[in-house]
């Protein structure tokens, strides 16, 4: 028998208000996050992530639909009997109370003896490393301590799955990034099911095991970041993850996979088809901006394009550079990764080649 | 540098300031002066001596009308708080949902409606109350202040709860505390200073009333700021200096104490 699903959404839909002002927060949404998985909840604000996360938790009850935890639903059960716990945005640590008792406060709440609860907090201390504040008040500690604390508070009772709800926006860059290598750290150590919900797709990528991408109440796309980022599954994954340069065409042929696409802009450019997908005439192909090199215009290459250079950023690690393409109205971005003491290879308003690497390109299904 | 702007370096600020305290403290300070009077006149000053208190302290009278000022003060304080704070709970610990707003004002209405209105409503509907049950206690006073002590609790313990962060309430269920759990270790503790506040509040306004009182009372049930009102009509003495200086006395007590618990927790 396959392993049970740590969570399983089942057709859910939680609705706001009524009549004429009703709105599907999330609509008809199903999805089944595996045990011990690093699971995002991706999507840009209001698309109804949090609101999800809140189903789970307990905070908001669905309109209609299940919600199993380990096969038992759990849609109409109260916050304070699931045994899930949540890391919030604002941490909502209690302020009148130590970091100590904060973190064990989960524990008290469920009666446990009290050196039980002191050998748990004592641990959880060590696991997210700050036995040196144990008796501190929430309010004179860091904002990147109170995220810990705020971890080791909803970890402590060791819950069945554990909620993250954008607990990282309101980090620095640096300690994002430290928190993120933490997180990973935490679930492979616990072992717990971990659902994060994010609008960072970065943050989504480098973390997670699978990703649902979600837009409008709905998930768009399941899949692992990879997937996700290489086969988006509609033009909102494509430009939601990641830069995205979208060509319009018409397809030619298709042989074993892949097919040629006749673009205006660009000529005829092979393109890879999604799986189990089969199209004619008009399509979108999509390429991302790290496959595409720029090159003199007048280099005779395979699925290559010209333009004029019309802005050019430097981000460090790499430049950006934006090609009006010869129709006048398609913007092209390409990235290109920056070479000890390279100058500037092209300038604004100079006319450049792009060629598109090997495989670059793929057909949009829709 | 160019100095930033303060309003303390505006010209005539301190003449302002210093007028307005003037104002505001040189009466009370007046009083205070006259009750440590050894003579008998209001006007002029003969030496200093605590005669006047020892005769407030000895008037039978004005010992029974402070202990009916406490008692009434201290039931309809403690009654009013938990009203208010029940109210505060439930406008301020929710999303906001239509018609709160209406709720507000229905709440706060006592404080907009002319003190003498509410005198006049109560004289005339407890004297029906009256003839029904045949009861003249305390009770009436001890209504009438629980009434308008109310909004005065509510605002503290509002402001104090507006100010609080409503995921920690969710944190706590989040946590396995029940709703009650989360009250007893979340909420209250952290209202603890509004609720005490607005109990202070009740407190000192309660002890203070007198319109009301003086409609609402029954024959022998002069609080004191009744009592002191009649005796004024008759003749001033600087007895009422002294009673008046040891009421000051007790409000600056009940301040003080309340700024120093309020301090301690943060």
């Amino acid at each position: 028998m396959a392993e049970l699903n740590a969570v399983e959404i089942r057709q859910v839909s939680k609705i706001f208000g009524f009549g004429e002002f009703a709105f599907a927060a999330v609509d008809n949404t199903s999805v089944s996050i595996r045990q011990n998985e690093f699971f995002t909840l991706l999507g840009p604000s209001g698309c109804g992530k949090t609101t999800l996360l809140r189903l789970i938790a307990g905070f908001e009850y669905p309109t209609s639909g299940e919600i199993m935890l380990n096969g038992e639903n759990i849609a109409a059960m109260p916050p304070f009997k699931r045994p899930i716990n949540t890391v919030f945005q604002s941490y909502a640590l209690f302020p009148h109370m130590t970091v100590a008792e904060n973190i064990g406060f989960g524990l008290t709440m469920l009666g446990k003896p009290k050196q039980e609860i002191k050998d748990r907090v004592d641990d959880m201390l060590k696991l997210v490393r700050m036995e040196a504040l144990a008796g501190r008040r929430t309010s004179q500690i860091s904002g990147g301590q109170q995220q810990r604390v705020a971890l080791a508070r909803a970890l402590a009772p060791q819950p069945k799955v554990l909620l993250l709800d954008e607990p990282l926006s309101a980090l620095d860059y640096k300690l994002r990034k430290d928190m993120q290598i933490e997180l990973k750290r935490l679930q492979a150590e616990t072992g717990i099911t971990f659902i994060f919900v994010t609008h960072d797709q970065e943050e989504a990528l480098t973390m997670s095991d699978r990703i649902a991408v979600m837009s409008s109440g709905k998930i768009l796309q399941v899949g692992n970041p990879r997937e996700i980022y290489d086969a988006p599954a509609d033009r909102f994954v494509a430009d939601f993850i990641g830069e995205t340069n979208f060509l319009k065409g018409r397809i030619s042929s298709v042989t074993g996979g892949i097919a040629d696409v006749d673009t205006p802009v660009a000529g005829r450019i092979s393109a890879t088809m999604p799986q189990d997908f089969h199209a004619e005439g008009e399509v979108t192909v999509v390429l991302r901006p790290e496959h595409a090199t720029l090159c003199p215009p007048d280099r005779a290459v395979a699925n290559q394009m010209t333009g004029t250079l019309e802005n050019v950023v430097y981000f460090g690690t790499d430049t950006h550079y934006h090609v009006r393409l010869s129709d006048g109205e398609t913007l092209f971005t390409l990235r290109e990764q920056n070479k000890p003491l390279q100058s500037a290879r092209f300038n604004q308003g100079d006319t450049v080649g792009i060629a598109l690497e090997a495989n670059a390109a793929r057909v949009l299904r829709n | 540098m160019a100095k930033t702007f303060s309003i303390r370096r505006q010209r005539g600020f301190t003449t302002i300031a210093m007028a307005c305290f003037f104002a505001l403290y040189l009466p009370i300070a007046v009083l205070v002066f006259y009750s440590f009077n050894a003579g008998e006149s209001l006007a002029s000053f003969d030496g200093i001596s605590l005669r006047w208190f020892t005769k407030a302290f000895q008037n039978q009278q004005v010992i029974d009308a402070s202990i009916r000022s406490l008692q009434i003060a201290s039931f309809a304080a403690v009654v009013a708080t938990i009203a208010a704070t029940m109210a505060a709970l439930a406008t301020t610990r929710t999303e906001p949902y239509r018609g709160l707003t209406l709720k507000y004002a229905f709440i706060n209405q006592p404080l907009m409606i002319p003190e003498i209105v509410t005198a006049v409503a109560l004289l005339i509907f407890f004297a029906r109350v009256k003839i029904w049950t045949g009861y003249s206690g305390l009770g009436y006073l001890i209504a009438a202040h629980t009434a308008f002590c109310i909004p005065f609790a509510y605002l503290p313990i509002r402001a104090r709860l507006e100010n609080m962060d409503l995921t920690l309430e969710k944190a706590a269920a989040d946590l396995y505390a029940t709703p009650w759990n989360t009250f007893r270790y979340v909420t209250l503790p952290l209202l603890w200073p509004g609720i005490l506040a607005g109990f202070m509040l009740a407190f000192v306004i309660s002890l203070d009333d007198v319109v009301i009182t003086e409609f609402v009372k029954s024959a022998g049930q002069d609080t004191l700021p009744t009592y002191m009102l009649g005796q004024i009509r008759r003749s001033i003495t600087p007895e009422m200096n002294a009673i008046s200086t040891l009421f000051l006395l007790l409000s600056v007590c009940v301040v003080t104490v309340f700024f120093i618990v309020n301090r301690k927790r943060v």
